[in-house]
C-alpha cells in the first residue's frame, strides 16, 4: 500500500496543508440567513449587476476567490497560485472554466456535484503534501436561478415545490491551500465512492446523498480507528432536514452514534422557521460558503479545534433523469484540525 | 348559479391534479400532459362538451379543455376534409390559445427580468 494511505480510502498527509486564506460570497437569501453576518460579501439581488443569473455566478465565484487571495497576502496580479481547482454545477462548469480564465493561472476544472468544495480540498492538499504545489486555490459555487432551471424547472414555470425539496444556495466559497503558514490544517482526506440506493425523485436528493454521506463518514472512522467523539464538529454538505435524519438513523444501523456534534451545512444556512426553504440549503454553494464563511471562522476563534466536513453530491444530470435511471450519490470527507 | 357550478368543477379538477402531485411521483409535466390526453378523451366521447354546458369556465379553463379543442378542430375537419382533417383540424380550434401563449411569452420576456 502506499506509504500515505490509510485503510481502503483515506489518505494521511504526512505535512499537512495550511488554509491560509478562506472568502465566502453570498445571496440575497443567505444573507439573510443565521450566518448572515459571517459571509465576506452578500449581493441585494440575485442578478449581482450582470444580464444573467450565469453570469451573476461567476462574478460571485471571482469575488470569493478575491477575497480569499486577499486574506492570504496574495495581491500580485497573476496571483502566485500554482493550481485553481473549481467546479460548479453548471453544465461543463462554466462558472470554474469562466473564472479560470480571468485568475489566469493553472487550471484544473472539477464536477463532484454538491461534493465539489471537498473533492478540490482533498486534491488540493495531495497536490500540497506530494510536493507538486506550494499554494492551491479552491473554490466551488452555485447560483439558484441558473441551478433550478437547468436542473429542475424555471422559476417562471411556476412549478410546487414539495415540502422534502432543498432550496439550492447561491453563493461561492473559496480558499487558498499552502504548504507553511497560519490557520487550520488538512490533516486526513477520505474519499468517497459512487453509491446509488434507488433514489428517483430528483427533488429527494437528501435521501440520495444520505447512504453517501454515511458510508464515508464510517469509512473515515474505520480508515483511522478514531471514534465520532475525537471530533469536536461532523458537517455534513447539504443533506438538510430529512437526509440529516436519515443519516443519523443510518450510522445508528452501523453501529456510529452521530449526536449532537452532528450537523448540516444545508440546516445551518437557513432559519426554517423565517424562510421558505423546505427541507434545507443544497448546491456545490451552500457546503462551500458554511465552510469558507462560518465554520473556519469558528476554528479562527477556537469554538471549533477538530471539525470533520464532509460535502455531498447527488450525481444527477436531467438526461439520466428523464432515462429513469437512479440518482447516484458521492460523499468526500476532510479533516481539519486547528 | 352558472358561477358556482364552475368554481365547484374548476376546483375539483384542479384538485385532482393536486392529489396527483401530492401523492405520486409524478411530475407537473406528466400532469400537464396527463389532463390534456384525459381532456382529448373525454372530448372525443362527447363528455367534455357537457361538461363545459354544465361549469362553463370551470371546464374550458383548464387544459383538459385544451386537449378537448384539439379532437373536436381534428373531428370537425375530417367531417369535412376526410382523413386529412386530423392533421389540419387539430390546431385549427386551438391556434388562438397557441399564438396567444407565444406572443404573451414573447411580451413578457421581452419586458421583464427573471426573478427568483
Amino acid at each position: 500500500m502506499a506509504k500515505k494511505r490509510l485503510g481502503m480510502q483515506t489518505v494521511q498527509l504526512e505535512q499537512p496543508p495550511v488554509i491560509i486564506g478562506a472568502g465566502s460570497a453570498a445571496g440575497p437569501m443567505e444573507a439573510e440567513g443565521p450566518l448572515g453576518l459571517d459571509f465576506d460579501q452578500t449581493y441585494p439581488d440575485l442578478t449581482i449587476g450582470q444580464q444573467s443569473f450565469e453570469k451573476a455566478e461567476r462574478q460571485m465565484m471571482i469575488d470569493a476567490c478575491n477575497l480569499a487571495l486577499k486574506k492570504a497576502n496574495l495581491t500580485q496580479k497573476p496571483p502566485q497560485i500554482d493550481y485553481f481547482l473549481a467546479g460548479d454545477l453548471l453544465n461543463q462548469i462554466i462558472t470554474s472554466s469562466f473564472s479560470g480564465l480571468q485568475l489566469a493561472v493553472p487550471f484544473l476544472g472539477l464536477y463532484g456535484a454538491c461534493s465539489t468544495f471537498c473533492e478540490g480540498i482533498s486534491i488540493g492538499s495531495m497536490l500540497i503534501d506530494g510536493g507538486f504545489a506550494d499554494k492551491v486555490l479552491c473554490a466551488a459555487s452555485s447560483h439558484n436561478a441558473a441551478a433550478e432551471r437547468q436542473y429542475r424547472y424555471p422559476t417562471e414555470y411556476g412549478s410546487q415545490r414539495r415540502p422534502y425539496a432543498q432550496w439550492t444556495v447561491t453563493g461561492a466559497g473559496a480558499l487558498v491551500l499552502a504548504s507553511s503558514g497560519q490557520g487550520p490544517r488538512v490533516t486526513h482526506v477520505t474519499t468517497g465512492k459512487v453509491v446509488d440506493m434507488g433514489i428517483k425523485d430528483p427533488f429527494d436528493q437528501g435521501a440520495a446523498m444520505a447512504p453517501a454521506a454515511v458510508d464515508t463518514i464510517v469509512t473515515h472512522l474505520k480508515d483511522t480507528g478514531r471514534k465520532v467523539d475525537y471530533y469536536d464538529l461532523i458537517v455534513t454538505g447539504d443533506l438538510a432536514r430529512f437526509g440529516h435524519e436519515m443519516a443519523i438513523r443510518m450510522a445508528g444501523q452501523q453501529n456510529v452514534v452521530l449526536d449532537e456534534r452532528y450537523k448540516d451545512c444545508g440546516m445551518l444556512v437557513f432559519d426554517p422557521e423565517r424562510q421558505d426553504v423546505h427541507s434545507g440549503g443544497s448546491g456545490c454553494g451552500c457546503s462551500a460558503i458554511v465552510t469558507a464563511g462560518h465554520l473556519l471562522k469558528q476554528m479562527a476563534q477556537g469554538k471549533v479545534k477538530k471539525l470533520l466536513l464532509v460535502a455531498t453530491g447527488a450525481l444527477l444530470s436531467p438526461t439520466t433523469f428523464q432515462q429513469g435511471d437512479n440518482i447516484p450519490a458521492i460523499a468526500h470527507a476532510v479533516a481539519l484540525e486547528a | 348559479m352558472m358561477y358556482l357550478k364552475a368554481f365547484i368543477v374548476g376546483g375539483l379538477i384542479c384538485l385532482l391534479a393536486q392529489m396527483i402531485l401530492d401523492n405520486t411521483k409524478l411530475s407537473p409535466g406528466h400532469v400537464l400532459s396527463g389532463f390534456t390526453v384525459a381532456g382529448g378523451l373525454l372530448g372525443g366521447l362527447g363528455l367534455y362538451d357537457r361538461l363545459i354546458s354544465f361549469a362553463g369556465a370551470g371546464a374550458t379553463v383548464p387544459i383538459s379543455s385544451f386537449g378537448n379543442a384539439l379532437v373536436k378542430g381534428a373531428l370537425q375537419e375530417v367531417n369535412q376534409h376526410g382523413m386529412l382533417g386530423i392533421l389540419t383540424g387539430m390546431f385549427q380550434m386551438t391556434s388562438a390559445g397557441i399564438t396567444a401563449a407565444i406572443v404573451f411569452a414573447f411580451l413578457t420576456a421581452v419586458t421583464f427580468n427573471p426573478k427568483s
